[in-house]
């Protein structure tokens, strides 16, 4: 390994790569693509043509223009569309089968598959480029009546839930990546939570890119049946590369009467280096549908990596009295761009939405809070509360906020709070005057800016989220 | 316990301590005073250990628990770490993190350097409650974020009752009584006074006579453009309240 890969190692411990042989067609993207990969996944006639109607409708798209950022430009026919590690056994019936390569490198991530050492209280789907690669604590799950497994495996088990579900909160016609993550999409989580179920486990997805120059399109579908209740993590790393990589996600959340979703990410994709060489381009759709009355969805996303990340997870507040969440740190450091934000659409009656969004800009960054609250005709009573603060650190970094608000009702009430602010060189002289190390000032500094974010993160995220935001932050601070 | 010799130091290239001179022996206080821009204020930061300021010359001996320390090599976290204090004259604040957080994060800190034992939450809630008192400080402040919308008085206040948890043995107040009522003022003093102890000092930076009043000065140093012009005991405060400062420094 060069001493310069192994120099930004130490800054992203995520950035290795694993040397193993890939199931890995060529490049480029036509029909056939798509076809192998539905024949890949042993997918039933009705999966193909669901992702055909999606790549005819992208093909007539246009690459989205407005934000505030530029990219170079993406050749979509310079992409591998499917990358799988070889395994011996192709089709592993537990994870004791599960090639020990792979065990180990979700190992070194600190996601431990096998049965001994597996995480106390969360159940992982462990997902390496295209494909999943195992989920622990099925079968007890299984016993509650909760279906968690990967998106391909459900296609093919579940495929009344799936037509039922998939694309009824993100339909493949809904924006330029939604569209071409449902044509090409591989692999993701699948959660079903049954009537009255409180899910007694966290359950998680780990994503990870490993193989080169391939896109990752991920799809997750996560359903809460009446009066349920399910908390979902996910967890996201790549290998370093000089390259620009694209990750285009999709996940929908629907959320029935009474029922509750809570899905919190961190993102830690790998965000290129000093210059601003490679890193992933994190182009995502996440949306909720509280389809039911007094449901509730709420997302909290630490997002500390990526080159770029442009995403707004949404909420449809359909249901009366249903309720959506927001809670977001945004990280940014080097040359990273992250444009993020929500959309909160009131549609039922006193319905709520509160939106926290945190975003920590250093170096030469550039972070932009964009957000829509959208109260319609029929949502009588409805409420929005949103606060957007940014924090700069360093004189070279950008924060903007994007607020829109849209009111068709006039018994709505809309608030919305927005500061910025700068940590600096006497705050830090403060903490440390009074004993505290570099280290512990940073920490206490960025805990109490994200408070209100951190707190609604489950407890082992909340510590590793706070230490990675340290680790990120120590270059730049000083 | 501090030795200062020959100190220059500045800010952005300009000179502003021209050589200072100053020994401060354990269970003194010392007061310095002097006209706006005599550099009071680079002083403190400087013994604290400012890093925006540079120090271009002289030196600055510490003595503590039978250790001689180069106070100038040490970053300003160690310095404290070793009981070094400064109640700075415009307290910073710290949006989201509350005083209990942060002044038990901070007396770790201090007890770890020092070999102590760490205290649990339980018993540093008790600890900082009482130092509150002290200061006649409410106690919801020990949940509020440090020094956010406090008035001017109440942070003033707020860097005296750090000092009571953290426990320095060489404390600089830079002009702890600036925006202080006549009340306030009384509570301070009588806080600092309470915390006066054999082995440890006190440098009182100040513009007014007026808490010295309070807090009695073993010596007065008046400190006119970066050098010390004249050093006396607690007399010639009134000699400057008196007559102001225009015959010290002809």
């Amino acid at each position: 390994m060069s001493d310069v890969i192994k120099q930004k190692e130490n800054e992203y411990r995520y950035g290795f790569h694993t040397d193993i042989s890939e199931d890995k067609p060529p490049k480029g993207l036509n029909e056939d693509t798509i076809r192998l990969i539905s024949a890949k996944k042993k997918e039933p006639e009705w999966m193909l043509e669901w992702r055909l109607k999606a790549f005819r409708h992208w093909l007539q798209m246009q690459e989205p223009s407005w934000p505030n950022f530029e990219y170079g430009p993406i050749d979509y026919q310079d992409i591998y569309y499917y990358a799988a590690p070889k395994q011996k056994n192709e089709s592993p019936a537990s994870l004791s089968e599960v090639d020990e390569e792979l065990v180990k490198t979700f190992d070194r991530l600190g996601i431990p598959l096998s049965e001994q050492k597996r995480l106390t209280g969360v159940a992982v789907d462990a997902v390496f480029d295209s494909i999943s690669v195992g989920t622990t604590h099925q079968g007890e799950l299984a016993k509650l009546g909760i279906i968690f497994c990967s998106m391909s495996e459900a296609v093919i088990h579940h495929p009344d839930l799936v037509k039922k579900y998939l694309g009824s909160v993100v339909p493949y016609t809904d924006n330029f990546y939604a569209s071409l993550n449902s044509a090409v999409f591989s692999d993701g989580s699948f959660c079903y939570i049954p009537q009255g179920v409180r899910c007694p486990l966290e359950l998680s997805t780990y994503f990870r890119i490993n193989s080169e120059n391939t896109g990752q399109f991920e799809r997750t579908l996560i359903i809460a049946e009446d009066n349920s209740y399910v908390s979902y993590l996910e967890g996201c790393t790549a290998p370093i590369r000089d390259t620009n990589q694209l990750h285009a996600a999709v996940v929908e959340l629907v959320a029935l009467d009474n029922a509750e979703i809570k899905y919190s990410t961190v993102q830690n994709w790998y965000s290129g280096d000093k210059e601003g060489r490679g890193g992933i381009y994190n182009f995502v759709t996440k949306r909720g549908k509280c389809k039911g009355a007094n449901s509730k969805i709420s997302w909290t996303q630490v997002e500390a990596g990526s080159a770029i990340t442009w995403k707004y997870p949404s909420v449809i507040l359909q249901g009366d009295n249903s309720i959506g969440k927001f809670y977001s740190v945004a990280l940014t450091n080097n040359h990273m761009i992250a444009d993020t934000g929500t959309k909160m659409v009131h549609i039922g009656k006193n319905t709520k939405s509160t939106i926290v969004s945190k975003g920590i800009s250093s170096d030469f960054a550039h972070n932009s809070y964009r957000g829509l609250v959208k109260i319609m005709p029929t949502a009588d009573g409805a409420r929005n509360f949103s606060q957007c603060d940014s924090m700069l650190v360093g004189n070279n970094c950008s924060a903007n906020t994007f607020p829109y608000i849209e009111v068709e009702n006039n018994t709505a009430v809309v608030e919305h709070e927005a500061s910025t602010s700068k940590i600096n060189a006497e705050q830090m002289f403060y903490l440390r005057s009074r004993g505290l190390d570099l280290e512990e000032s940073i920490s206490l500094i960025i805990n109490g800016f994200c408070k209100d974010v951190f707190k609604e993160l489950p407890l082992e995220f909340s510590v590793e989220a706070v230490k990675l935001l340290e680790m990120k932050l120590e270059g730049s601070i000083g | 316990m501090l030795k200062i010799k020959d100190l220059h130091a500045g800010i952005e290239g300009k000179e502003i301590l021209k050589g200072i001179n100053l020994n401060i022996n354990a269970g003194e206080v010392h007061a310095i005073m002097g006209p706006n821009g005599s550099g009071k204020s680079t002083l403190s930061k400087v013994i604290a250990g400012h890093p925006q300021y540079e120090v271009t010359g002289g030196s600055i001996e510490y003595e503590v628990n039978f250790k001689k320390l180069n106070l100038l090599g040490m970053e300003p976290d160690l310095r404290a770490r070793e009981g070094v204090f400064l109640a700075f004259q415009y307290p910073v604040e710290i949006p989201g993190v509350s005083s209990s957080v942060f002044l038990r994060a901070a007396f770790n800190a201090i007890c770890r350097h020092q070999g102590a034992e760490e205290m649990d939450p339980i018993d540093f809630d008790k600890y900082l409650r009482e130092k509150m008192k002290l200061l006649e400080m409410d106690e919801n402040f020990i949940d509020r974020p440090v020094n956010v919308d406090f008035s001017g008085g109440e942070k003033k206040r707020n860097e005296i009752v750090q000092m009571a948890v953290l426990n320095p043995r060489l404390a600089v107040l830079d002009e702890t009584d600036s925006g202080l009522d006549i009340d306030s003022m009384k509570i301070v003093a009588e806080g600092v006074n309470k915390l006066r102890r054999k082995d440890n000092a006190v440098l009182l930076i100040t513009h007014y006579q007026r808490l010295l009043q309070f807090i009695q000065p073993d010596f007065v140093h008046i400190l006119y453009d970066g050098k010390i012009v004249k050093s006396e005991g607690k007399e010639l405060a009134l000699e400057v309240e008196s007559r102001g400062y225009d015959w010290l420094i002809k």
